[in-house]
């Protein structure tokens, strides 16, 4: 039945259409009275290249107004500030060279269309020109590397040794973190040790381990560098936190790390966006499988006093599953009990 | 299978061979070793495909703008992808993307584009007879036709076609368990891409030897219309570049099928550990993009090519700065082999190459700016005529602005950080490749399909055509980067599962009517095209009054393209609105000596007494 309907309505379109073919050719050859190179139609478009200027630049101008408020989502990191502000001050060069091209490109058409009794101007080149509007974008580009480098450099120096490392794992279709715990070093995992129960592969042969602990939110403290260390477990996903600046893949078989220092916590950021059910998010942007549009974690900041009482109150992983950590043969109370 | 099928001519002199004969139908139109019949192969295939393309992209745009909507009505074609509550599967959204992006970027505006025009053009503009090898171009053809057979079965498959994203990242398309377009269907996208890599192959070595070798008496590398100039840059980038995907591909085959581990390592799905350690996911993007930015170039060099010819033939006036687009031509066929990597800026490369991609990248804009430029120029106290062909011309340098701009900011690796991989991304790429290469390709059809079928197209509609796709470009991508810059993801099914995110749905439902729109409107030119073939005026000998070869072949070339000798030629091809000159254009063919009136101080032939007009050079001909 659909198919009918579809070869119907083809049908239909191309009667119809061959009807207006016909017709449009018997009015060309009636309206060919002289001997003119182009007809009216020659005019109309001359007219619509301005035309479409005028009302596409009002559009973008005034959707840009309505748009404003969801531009680039309040910056919350250090760098993220630096990078807002490289971004707007390309988007304004970009923005004046779109414009003065775009008024020569659609205004000539209207200013120099066919005229019988004109003849073009017989121009075929000017070297002077030709090194001017090329040197221009060139100096404009150096300077916007040389900026785009500086910052670029600085977002990927060495993290500060006092960073919060916090380990996030992607996997189909969810993120985990992993806590150092009270002892600040997050212990060893191998991916041979991943199982249902510890889905990160922690080794918890590693004394170090014993203290880390994997919350369902992330915790960040304010005003603190935090060092991510990213991998994946199945396929490459990649670790995207929209108002932090943040974003790095993470990659089955190679850990990768970012560093940033997040400036507003969840309050003073709902309190500036006027909205109380304000959250930071932690989403996936590299394809990952069907599930890769709700790879969706809950980011929390709060002052680093705060965070520190939550650090404290987070139960280590191990503590909560001795009876897993028994079926490795490994005896949770004892290893503690001899660590201290 | 081609619509060429019915061209009315049945007198077959063939110039081919030694011996006059008539070819069968199948020699002359299936198995044809012309040029001219084989672009026309590749026209129509490749039209076909932007049909599919442009079908699948509506499908997932249905799914964006109106995420909640029934779409049990696609059922009848769609079948189990779509669900019981009458949702589009997941996993079909993201195979839906992934063949939409490989058959535009490699079947429509690969094939469809270079695989046209590059046959059509060199040996009709160049003074050739045909190109160096009709075999091997025959070949390319039919290779490429084994290639979209192989993709199209795979939309068919029960388990679905690849659904990785066009650049099949492993370890997603190495491994099924991950997601099911990864089992055949990702076998047959890798033996298609494979067959498809000889084609591109063949192809191109044939177009760089015909270039190179066959060029008529006076045709030197300065006087070469930039069509071919692009053709032939592009062919030796392609040559280049696709070998470097073709191993990609192999090393990924190998992967997949045979337990090595190039791009896998310590892995854990499914409930098990894989045994495959030591492999780099990062070297695939290496060996991928090596080819995948050489590749936007492959779709958009062609495309500025015809746009050169076409903007001053109908400003009539030369194409400004003719030695700069040559020269921007070959640099930014250079720098596109040394930019690869700001595909990777965040994929935990060592940030110090970012620092010199990044470098790179922009300095690629140099070389863009100045074609955009001369182009404008070129349009300067011109006296323009608006065909069809102009105007998708005029679309294609304004889109390409637009898209290109955008490209200076994700070059930069610090800003990159937040667009990449959002809706930023896709509104670039569809601005400077998507939506340019395709206006560069259907000016490419209105301005030479008089010589191709002996006929003209329907103007009115053109026009109609044309503007009901300009404004639809625009409104479909440039929200787009609205969208983006408010950090939407791509590849993303649906965005309401983030607070972030969930907003502008009326922006989205927009874009998705105008999709919609705009791609019912290519049925306009669809009927008008294969309407014209059969219906259409008889062409005039040269309706655009152009300067180039291929319009002092009779109406209906047969194979060998000149009824006598090759034309000689004697200037440029842009003596347009010459001061003195009696008409408006002085073709290639026309010698100085007859045109004293507008000859410039110097120009005269070279070696006039040597010249003998009545040569006879193709004595291969008879
Ligand atoms: C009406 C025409 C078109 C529409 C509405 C359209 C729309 C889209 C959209 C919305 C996406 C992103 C989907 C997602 O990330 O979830 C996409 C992806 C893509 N499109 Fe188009 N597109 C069109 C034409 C083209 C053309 C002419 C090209 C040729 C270059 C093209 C090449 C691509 C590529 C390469 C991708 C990326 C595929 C991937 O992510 O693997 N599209 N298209
Ligand atoms: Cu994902
Ligand atoms: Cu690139």
């Amino acid at each position: 039945m659909a198919y009918l309907v579809l070869l119907a309505s083809i049908l239909l379109f191309i009667v119809v259409m061959s009807l207006i073919y016909r017709v449009l050719s018997l009015v060309k050859i009636a309206n060919k009275t002289s001997n003119e190179r182009v007809g009216f139609s020659n005019k109309v478009h001359a007219a619509l290249f301005p035309l479409f200027f005028v009302v596409g630049f009002g559009l973008i101008i005034w959707y840009s107004g309505v748009a404003k408020q969801y531009f680039l989502p309040e910056a919350a990191s250090e760098h993220g500030v630096r990078t807002d502000f490289l971004f707007w001050v390309t988007m304004a060069i970009i923005c004046t060279a779109f414009l003065i091209t775009h008024v020569l490109l659609f205004f000539f058409p209207y200013l120099y269309q066919y005229r019988e009794n004109r003849k073009a101007y017989y121009y075929p080149h000017n070297d002077k020109l030709e090194v001017v509007w090329t040197t221009i974008p060139a100096v404009v580009m150096a300077i916007l590397v040389f900026s785009g480098y500086v910052v670029w450099s600085d977002i990927t120096a060495e993290s500060p040794k006092d960073a919060t490392v916090i380990e996030i794992l992607g996997k189909q279709f969810n993120w985990h973190v992993r806590y150092p715990g009270l002892d600040g070093q997050l212990g060893a995992y191998n991916y041979k040790k991943i199982d249902a129960t510890n889905s990160m592969g922690v080794d918890f042969k590693d004394p170090k381990s014993l203290d880390d602990f994997m919350p369902r939110e992330i915790h960040l403290p304010k005003g603190k560098p935090v060092r991510l260390q990213i991998r994946a477990r199945d396929v490459i996903h990649s670790v995207f936190m929209p108002h932090f600046r943040v974003k790095m893949d993470a990659v089955p078989g190679m850990q990768t790390t970012f560093w940033f220092i997040p400036t507003k916590t969840t309050e003073e950021m709902r309190k500036e966006l006027n909205n109380p059910n304000f959250n930071y998010e932690l989403a996936c942007t590299e394809v990952c499988g069907g599930g890769h549009f709700a790879m969706r974690m809950l980011i929390i900041v709060e002052e680093p006093e705060k965070f520190e009482t939550w650090v404290k109150e987070q139960e280590p992983w191990a503590k909560q599953n001795k009876e897993y950590l028994a079926s490795l043969g490994i005896n949770y109370d004892k290893l503690v009990a001899s660590k201290k | 299978m081609s619509a060429v099928e019915l061209h009315a001519h049945t007198d077959t002199h063939s110039h081919e061979h030694h011996e006059h004969r008539e070819l069968n139908f199948i020699q002359k139109y299936i198995f044809s070793t012309d040029h001219k019949i084989i672009a026309k192969q590749f026209l129509i295939t490749g039209l076909i495909w932007a049909l599919i393309g442009g079908l699948l992209s509506l499908v997932f745009r249905l799914q964006l703008g109106f995420p909640g909507a029934d779409l049990s009505f696609l059922k009848p074609f769609l079948g189990h992808w779509i669900t019981e509550s009458g949702k589009l599967h997941q996993e079909f959204y993201l195979a839906a993307v992934t063949m939409h992006g490989t058959i535009m970027v490699f079947f429509v505006l690969t094939a469809g584009l270079s695989g046209t025009f590059s046959n059509f053009l060199i040996p009709l503009q160049i003074g050739a007879r045909d190109m160096a090898s009709g075999f091997l171009n025959m070949l390319s053809y039919w290779f490429f036709f084994l290639s979209s057979v192989v993709m199209l079965i795979s939309l068919f498959l029960e388990t679905g076609p690849a659904a990785g994203g066009w650049v099949i990242y492993p370890p997603l398309s190495a491994l099924p368990q991950a997601i099911s377009g990864s089992g055949l269907g990702m076998t047959l996208w890798l033996v298609s891409m494979a067959l498809f890599i000889v084609s591109s192959l063949l192809g191109g070595i044939n177009y760089i030897t015909t270039v190179i070798n066959l060029r008529t008496e006076g045709m030197s590398f300065t006087k070469l219309p930039l069509t071919i100039w692009a053709f032939f840059i592009t062919a030796i980038i392609g040559v280049l570049s696709f070998p470097v995907l073709l191993s990609a591909a192999l090393l990924l085959i190998f992967d997949r099928s045979f337990g090595t581990s190039f791009y896998l390592s310590e892995i854990y799905i499914g409930g098990e550990a894989l045994p495959n350690v030591g492999g780099s996911p990062i070297l695939f993007q290496h060996l991928f993009w090596f080819l995948g930015h050489p590749e936007v170039y492959i779709v958009l060099l062609p495309a500025l090519g015809i746009t050169s010819e076409i903007i001053a033939t109908n400003s009539r006036k030369p194409i400004f700065g003719y030695r700069a687009m040559i020269g921007s031509i070959l640099g930014i066929a250079f720098l596109s082999f040394i930019v690869w990597a700001h595909h990777m800026f965040v994929t935990g490369m060592n940030p110090f190459l970012g620092s010199i991609f990044m470098f790179l990248t922009l300095i690629i804009a140099v070389p863009s700016a100045v074609k955009a430029f001369n182009y404008i120029t070129t349009l300067w106290k011109g006296n323009i005529i608006f065909t069809p062909a102009m105007l998708f011309s005029i679309g294609l340098v304004s889109l390409f602005i637009s898209g290109g701009l955008t490209g200076i900011i994700l070059g930069n690796a610090a800003l990159d950080i937040q667009l990449h991989d959002t809706y930023f991304v896709v509104a670039h790429f569809h601005l400077v490749m998507g939506a340019a290469s395709f206006f560069g390709m259907i000016a490419g059809i209105y301005h030479w399909f008089p010589k191709m079928f002996g006929r003209m197209m329907n103007d009115k509609l053109g026009y109609l055509h044309f503007w009901l796709t300009f404004v639809g470009a625009y409104l479909v991508f440039f929200p787009m980067h609205y969208i983006g810059i408010a950090g939407f993801p791509r590849r993303y099914y649906s965005w309401t599962n983030f607070d972030a995110f969930n907003t502008f749905h009326d922006l989205n439902a927009f874009i998705s009517v105008a999709a919609i729109i705009t791609v019912a409107a290519q049925l306009i030119f669809a009927f008008n095209f294969f309407y014209s073939m059969f219906y259409g005026k008889l062409a005039p000998a040269n309706p655009w009054r152009s300067n180039t070869l291929e319009w002092t072949t009779p109406r209906f070339p047969k194979h060998g393209n000149w009824e006598g000798p090759l034309p000689t030629v004697y200037r440029w091809p842009y003596d347009y609105s010459k001061p003195g000159a009696k008409e408006d254009f002085i073709p290639q063919n026309v010698p100085y000596s007859a045109t004293p009136e507008s000859n410039l101080p110097g120009e005269q032939d070279i070696n006039l007494e040597e010249i003998d007009f009545e040569v006879v050079k193709d004595e291969q001909a008879h």
